[in-house]
């Protein structure tokens, strides 16, 4: 039994433990400090994934692998990153508790079950030990009846998912007679007959992970719920649980299903193509910012599932780049968000940022790096993201899907424009408050990797090149 | 200068260091504001000194690219940062440099409010220009050339007129979306000839029934941004709206990166689809002629009836390129030279009086040539070049496109050489309503000729083109070899698949 695998998640679920218990017996606020304790668990964990041995454990229940690694490293920088955004805003907005960040730390640990799941069982213990923790903190403000509904129809929207995950996993064993990824690898072997059954249990467990990816058709509580969240709780949603999500959902389609490709390659390929246009196209009316960015993390789910949908190794290296860049490009534009507030009050409107460009020159100038950057334009580093997933889609003769990608990327740059028209082009009576030191960290470390993406793109692609590698064999 | 000097290099990343000084500057607003100013001005006069090393380096009679440089970059992928300049390119490098301190120069008072975002907008464009005529590597040339995109938006977006939000948004969506169909083609490309190496690529034999398709994608890209009619009209707006320089660095050097890509991409890497689809760029580029120069005769705005005679100009360029002989091409190059001088002055023209009257009505003005003689004398001096006037920069570049043309086809010919006629009927129009007549209007009476900072503006542009008119061999030199490795180049190509029977 080689349970030293599984060192960082068993690090993390010690640690929330431990925190738990020495935050609630003193009597004293303790949000700050168990923040930080969390942020330091999540850490220690990172390095322990960096140190991590390859192999399987909990009678192959559980996978290490370099794909895991740089999945994991991305979710826990990611939480880490907006764990750090949150504790400023929580205190203002009086939220500042330390249930929060342990909720976070939860649900870190489910996302790193969900990437080193090598079984159908673990799948559903990871993600579901994701998702009870991200309904709670949707619901965090619950004084506020936005945060409440969002957090109520996440859960019933949740559960249903989790449904159509368990009845396709059921139906899955069922026909296949296994639910470890490298049994039932052998039992889909080319020449093998597929049965109905199998092909019907595949599509009810892509549906149930494209809801927590938020793709098109299962997108439907992302607007509501990233607009009724507090801001840091939608930057945490936005950030890793997506990551994670991705992770899972090639996994399981390079994996057990690798050889199943003829199945599900048109249902990604539909997921992938509505995606994009719904999120482009739903985006241009939005008047709340982070409606807007839940119509974008939409539409950047479909251009990183592109790389999938086309079945290469091209392609999903192409998913595994996209996914560490749209990371960092969502922390930084959540980085700016967390700090919109005029007075002291939170404010969530486009049109609040008005005249950013004149009051706060750096961080419009950061914001305009990462709307640019969103919208793929050239030299920042969400070009070459999108770069890689159209070259995969190209390489593989889906042009109609690349030339769908590029049309949505020129809708996507209007609606992000808008936004840098608000910051540079509109004035303001009332200037929004300076941000933070913290924030100004994160937004400044995001947006120069941004910028210098171009000029050493190597490592990031190495690593994807590694992950991928490990993947497919 | 040494071999292995990344020169090129230099000069295209140097402005950004200026750009990171004026970042860095910190203080009471005025202070910085005319810090931004020194540094900017001083940081691209360095540039441009440095680039004037191209100009007594370059080998003439070399067709090959030279000061290259070559670093791995993305080995994977086999994407490398190449960087090179041959007779296309070396002279609109050159031109980019020179212009970006007269622009600077040219904002000197125009530009009062954030002039330090300004500055640095103005120097990453510099870059971003420079780079895009150096890059030998279409990824490279793909990120140069959409990076313009950005700090022009926010110099038109910012600094513009009244309608720039309009103006601004269509200008960006308008070339973003010509040039991602360009990145399917360069993806295309990438995969299939295995490099993104320009040179390379040269060697590589594109399907002909793929050369179409890749022929339109780049098109789509280039049309917009040379402007070619029926996609010219982003152009008309973003030229009013933009302040001065802006509009100068507009007409001055990015009009040129469409017409450049045609030179650099289309016809050498897809000699069939050119040479089938050449009568398409005739037809529309006499349109263009005749059309914008009829529309430009019914303007009321200084502003507008220059861009659309930038329009009709650009028209010009793209007949010459593709007649497919030295002449054409030689002349297509030689008016995109000219031009760039030329509109580029008759923007300052209009910025001169625009700063004192606030006013590019063309209505508002007249009588002009009584309080400011000096000023209708430069005028005047850009006026006869932009209708062509022997002994200007124009005629030469448009003389040549026209004997060309009528080698090809005298009826394309005619259409070409009308757009010279009507161009002086225009021209001459302006020029008579704003200059002469009587001088009635109370403000304009009091107005103030050149001061010394304009006239240090104008002064190199009066010598380019008096210098281009006169003795053009020195500018033809450059680029002569070139055109006729091009050419050579591309008859066998055609050779080739004749003797084949295709």
């Amino acid at each position: 039994m080689n349970w030293t695998l599984a060192l960082p998640e068993i690090l993390l679920a010690v640690s929330g433990l431990v925190i738990l218990l020495s935050c609630v017996i003193p009597k004293q606020d303790t949000a700050y400090a168990g923040s930080m304790a969390v942020i330091g668990a999540l850490l220690g964990a990172a390095v322990l994934v960096m140190m991590q041995d390859e192999g399987t454990a909990f009678s192959g229940q559980y996978i290490a692998d370099p794909f895991g690694r740089f999945m994991k490293l991305l979710c826990l920088a990611g939480a880490a990153a907006t764990l750090l955004l949150a504790i400023d805003f929580n205190e203002r907005e009086k939220l500042a508790r330390f249930e929060f960040p342990l909720l976070a730390l939860f649900a870190t640990t489910g996302m790193m079950v969900m990437i080193s799941a090598n079984d159908l069982m673990a799948v559903y213990i990871g993600l579901e030990l994701l998702s009870l923790p991200l309904y709670v903190i949707a619901a965090f403000n619950r004084d506020n009846g936005r945060s409440a509904e969002a957090g109520l129809k996440y859960f019933v929207l949740g559960a249903l998912a989790s449904g159509l995950l368990l009845y396709g996993t059921s139906l899955v064993y069922g026909f296949a007679g296994s639910t470890n990824f490298d049994k039932l690898a052998l039992a889909f072997a080319p020449g093998q007959p597929v049965s109905a059954g199998v092909v019907v249990g595949l599509v009810f467990v892509i549906a149930g992970l494209a809801f927590k990816a938020s793709a098109v058709p299962f997108h439907m509580w992302t607007p509501d719920v990233y607009e009724g969240a507090p801001t840091p709780v939608t930057a945490f949603f936005a950030a890793a649980p997506k990551v994670a999500a991705i992770a899972l959902i090639v996994r399981v389609l390079t994996g057990p299903f690798a050889d199943l490709s003829d199945q599900w390659q048109q249902v990604l390929l539909l997921v992938s193509a509505a995606s994009m246009l719904l999120g482009s196209f739903a985006a241009i009316g939005q008047r709340n910012i982070k409606r807007l960015m839940a119509y974008s993390s939409i539409g950047h789910v479909g251009y990183a599932l592109m790389g999938l949908a086309v079945d290469t190794d091209v392609g999903v290296r192409g998913v595994l780049v996209y996914m560490a860049i749209y990371l960092i490009m969502n922390v930084g534009t959540f980085a700016v968000l967390v700090s919109m507030r005029r007075q002291g009050k939170a404010v969530e409107l486009i049109d609040d940022l008005a005249g950013l460009g004149k009051t706060h020159p750096g961080t419009a100038m950061w914001m305009a790096i990462f709307m640019f950057s969103m919208a793929g334009v050239p030299p920042l580093a969400g070009f070459f993201g999108k770069l890689y997933v159209f070259l995969a889609a190209m390489q593989a003769g889906y042009l109609w899907l690349a030339l769908i990608g590029v049309g949505t990327s020129v809708i996507g740059g209007y609606y992000y424009l808008r936004v840098i028209k608000v910051m540079y082009f509109d004035s303001t009576e009332e200037p929004l408050d300076a941000p933070t030191p913290g924030v100004g960290l994160v937004m400044a470390g995001s947006g120069l990797f941004n910028v210098l993406f171009i000029l050493w793109p190597a490592p990031l692609i190495g690593a994807a090149q590694l992950a991928v590698a490990a993947l497919v064999g | 200068m040494n071999p292995g000097f990344p020169l090129l290099s230099l000069l295209t990343f140097l402005p950004l260091v200026g750009a990171a000084i004026i970042l860095s500057v910190r203080g009471e607003e005025k202070v910085v504001a005319q810090n931004a100013r020194w540094t900017a001005l001083w940081t691209s006069l360095i540039v441009f000194l440095l680039s004037l090393a191209l100009w007594f380096g370059f080998d003439k009679s070399s067709a090959d690219f030279q000061f290259t440089e070559e670093v791995d970059w993305l080995p994977d992928f086999g994407i490398g940062y190449h960087m090179g300049v041959d007779g296309l390119s070396v002279l609109f490098v050159l031109l980019s440099t020179a212009l970006t301190p007269l622009c600077i120069l040219a904002s000197w008072e125009s530009i009062g409010t954030r002039v330090r975002e300004y500055m640095i907008s103005f120097l990453v464009l510099e870059t971003m220009m420079v780079g895009m005529f150096c890059a030998l590597d279409l990824v490279l040339f793909y990120v140069f050339f959409e990076g313009v995109l950005i700090p022009m938006f926010l110099i038109i977006g910012v600094w513009g007129g009244p309608r720039r939000v309009y103006a601004a948004m269509k200008f960006f969506l308008y070339t973003l979306a010509g040039s991602v169909l360009m990145l399917l083609a360069i993806l295309w490309l990438w995969y299939n000839a295995g490099t993104t190496d320009i040179p390379e690529l040269f060697a590589y034999e594109v399907p002909r029934a793929v050369q179409t398709w890749l022929f339109f994608a780049f098109l789509a890209s280039f049309a917009v941004k040379v402007p070619m009619w029926p996609v010219h009209t982003w152009l008309p707006d973003a030229h009013v709206e933009a302040p001065t320089a802006g509009s100068v660095i507009l007409a001055g050097v990015l009009l040129k990166m469409g017409a450049y890509g045609f030179l650099r991409f289309s016809l050498p890497l897809l000699p069939f689809a050119s040479a089938e689809y050449a009568p398409l760029i005739f037809t529309l580029s006499v349109v263009a002629v005749i059309y914008t120069s009829l529309v430009a005769l019914a303007q009321q705005d200084m502003k507008k009836l220059i861009a659309y005679s930038s329009v009709a100009h650009m028209g010009i360029v793209t007949l010459g390129i593709f007649t497919f002989t030295p002449q054409g091409l030689s002349g297509a190059i030689f008016t995109m030279l000219a031009h760039g001088v030329v509109s580029g002055a008759l923007f300052l023209c209009v910025g001169v009086v625009y700063d004192r009257v606030h006013s590019r009505e063309i209505a508002r003005y007249g009588g002009v040539a009584k309080v400011m003689p000096g000023y209708a004398v430069l005028f005047m001096l850009f006026t006869m070049a932009s209708v062509g006037l022997p002994g200007t920069a124009n005629f030469v570049g448009e003389f040549l496109v026209i004997i060309a043309a009528w080698k090809v086809n005298p009826w394309v010919a005619a259409g070409g050489a009308s757009g010279m006629i009507l161009g002086a009927c225009y021209m001459l129009y302006l020029y008579r309503r704003v200059i002469f007549g009587k001088l009635e209007k109370p403000d304009l009476k009091v107005l103030l000729d050149l001061s010394p900072r304009e006239y240090v503006v104008f002064a190199p542009l009066v010598v380019l083109t008096i210098w281009m008119g006169i003795y053009p061999s020195s500018f033809l030199s450059f680029f002569e070899a070139s055109v006729a490795a091009l050419l050579a180049r591309h008859e066998a190509a055609l050779n080739v698949a004749k003797l084949a029977g295709m």
